[in-house]
C-alpha cells in the first residue's frame, strides 16, 4: 500500500497552476513565419477584420455613447469577462448588448470584437475578482479541472501538466487566452475563444456546449484570471 | 464589397527597389471540399492579381486553389518616377477589386 502511495505522489505534485515565471503565451510556441504574420500590423490577415470593425463602430453608432474607440475602449478587453447587471458576460456578449442582431461567430460580431480588443493590445490582463465574480471563477476553475467526455480528460491534464509536449505533432500550449479573437490558420478566418473551446471539447469527445453557454464564459474568466498580468495580443494569429 | 489592403512606401529614391505588400480578403474556396451531405462546394478563388505603375504593368500573378484564404502577395519593383500604382484582383463568380496607392520619387 505504501508503495502505491509513493507511486502516486509525483503525479499529484505535477498538477497545479503554472507558476508566473513559467507562463508563456501561445505566441512563443509558434514558428517564425506565423509570428511574422501576427507582428505585421499593416498587412496581417486580421487587419481585414479590424477595418470592418472600425466601419461597424461608425455604422452602428457605437460612437454615439462611447465616442472614439481608440480612447474609450482602451483596456476594456483586459477586464472581461466581467459581471454586468448580476450576470457574467464576456467581451462578445458585452459588444452585442445594443446590437443583438449580431449573432455569435458572425463576421460582424468578430470584426467589432476584434476592433474593441485591439485597443487593449499590449496591456496586461486584469480581470476583476470580487464578491460577484468569485462564484463564476470557482465554477470555471472546477470546469478546467474536471474530467469529462468519452476520453475522460480534464483541460488541466494537457494545459497545466503537459504543456510544451507534442499532441499530434503540434506543441501543447498553456491555454492563456491572450489574443482573442484570433486569426487561426486552421480556420482560415477569425474566431472567438468559445469556438476554440468547442474545438477542444470536440477533441475530448465531450458535450459540445453552445456559444454563450454560462460554463464557457466562466471558463473564460478562470483562464483570463490564470493569465493575469500577461499582455494582450488581440487580434493574434495562431496555427 | 471586397476588402483589400496595399502597403506601398510613400516616398522612395529614384532607382530604389521598393517592397509592395498586398492583402485581399477572400475565402479562396478550393472546389475540392464537400459539405457534410457530400455535395461539392464550388470553386471560388481569386485568379489574377495585376499591378500597374503609371499605366505600365510591373507585376502579374496567377493564383490557384492551393493558395490560402486572404492571400498576402508581396513583390518588389524599382521606383522610377512619382505616380500611382493601381492594383486589380479578379476571380471566380465575377470577383473584382481595385485599389491604388501613390508614391513620391525624389
Amino acid at each position: 500500500m505504501r508503495f502505491f502511495i509513493l507511486l502516486l505522489f509525483p503525479a499529484l505534485l505535477c498538477a497545479g497552476e503554472i507558476p508566473p515565471a513559467e507562463r508563456k503565451s501561445g505566441y512563443e510556441f509558434m514558428g517564425r513565419e506565423t509570428r511574422a504574420m501576427q507582428d505585421d500590423q499593416l498587412t496581417g490577415p486580421a487587419v481585414l477584420w479590424l477595418l470592418d470593425g472600425e466601419a461597424l463602430w461608425k455604422k452602428l453608432d457605437c460612437a454615439g455613447c462611447h465616442g472614439d474607440a481608440r480612447a474609450s475602449m482602451k483596456g476594456v478587453a483586459a477586464r472581461y469577462p466581467a459581471v454586468v447587471q448580476g450576470k457574467l458576460v464576456n467581451l462578445e456578449q458585452q459588444v452585442r448588448h445594443k446590437a443583438p442582431q449580431l449573432s455569435y461567430e458572425s463576421r460582424d460580431l468578430l470584426a467589432l470584437t476584434a476592433y474593441v480588443a485591439h485597443q487593449s493590445r499590449g496591456m496586461p490582463i486584469a480581470v476583476e475578482v470580487n464578491e460577484g465574480s468569485k462564484v463564476y471563477l470557482e465554477s470555471g476553475k472546477a470546469f478546467f479541472h474536471s474530467r469529462q467526455g468519452q476520453l475522460n480528460l480534464a483541460c488541466a491534464q494537457c494545459h497545466d501538466d503537459n504543456w510544451g509536449k507534442k499532441l499530434a505533432g503540434t506543441p501543447i500550449p498553456q491555454a492563456h487566452p491572450t489574443g482573442y479573437p484570433i486569426y487561426r490558420l486552421e480556420w482560415q478566418t477569425v474566431g472567438s475563444l468559445a469556438r476554440r473551446f468547442r474545438n477542444c471539447l470536440t477533441g475530448m469527445r465531450a458535450e459540445l456546449l453552445p456559444h454563450g453557454a454560462p460554463e464557457l464564459v466562466s471558463l473564460e474568466l478562470y483562464l483570463m484570471h490564470r493569465a493575469r498580468g500577461m499582455k494582450l495580443e488581440s487580434p493574434a494569429v495562431r496555427p | 464589397m471586397a476588402r483589400v489592403v496595399v502597403n506601398v512606401p510613400a516616398e522612395a529614391k529614384r532607382g530604389e527597389v521598393i517592397e509592395i505588400r498586398t492583402l485581399a480578403g477572400h475565402p479562396m474556396e478550393t472546389g475540392f471540399r464537400r459539405t457534410q451531405l457530400g455535395e461539392l462546394i464550388p470553386r471560388d478563388i481569386i485568379r489574377t492579381l495585376a499591378c500597374t505603375y503609371n499605366g505600365v504593368e510591373v507585376f502579374r500573378a496567377e493564383l490557384h486553389p492551393a493558395v490560402a484564404a486572404n492571400p498576402l502577395v508581396t513583390f518588389t519593383t524599382v521606383a522610377t518616377e512619382s505616380g500611382t500604382l493601381e492594383f486589380r484582383w479578379t476571380g471566380d463568380n465575377g470577383f473584382s477589386a481595385t485599389q491604388s496607392a501613390s508614391i513620391k520619387v525624389v
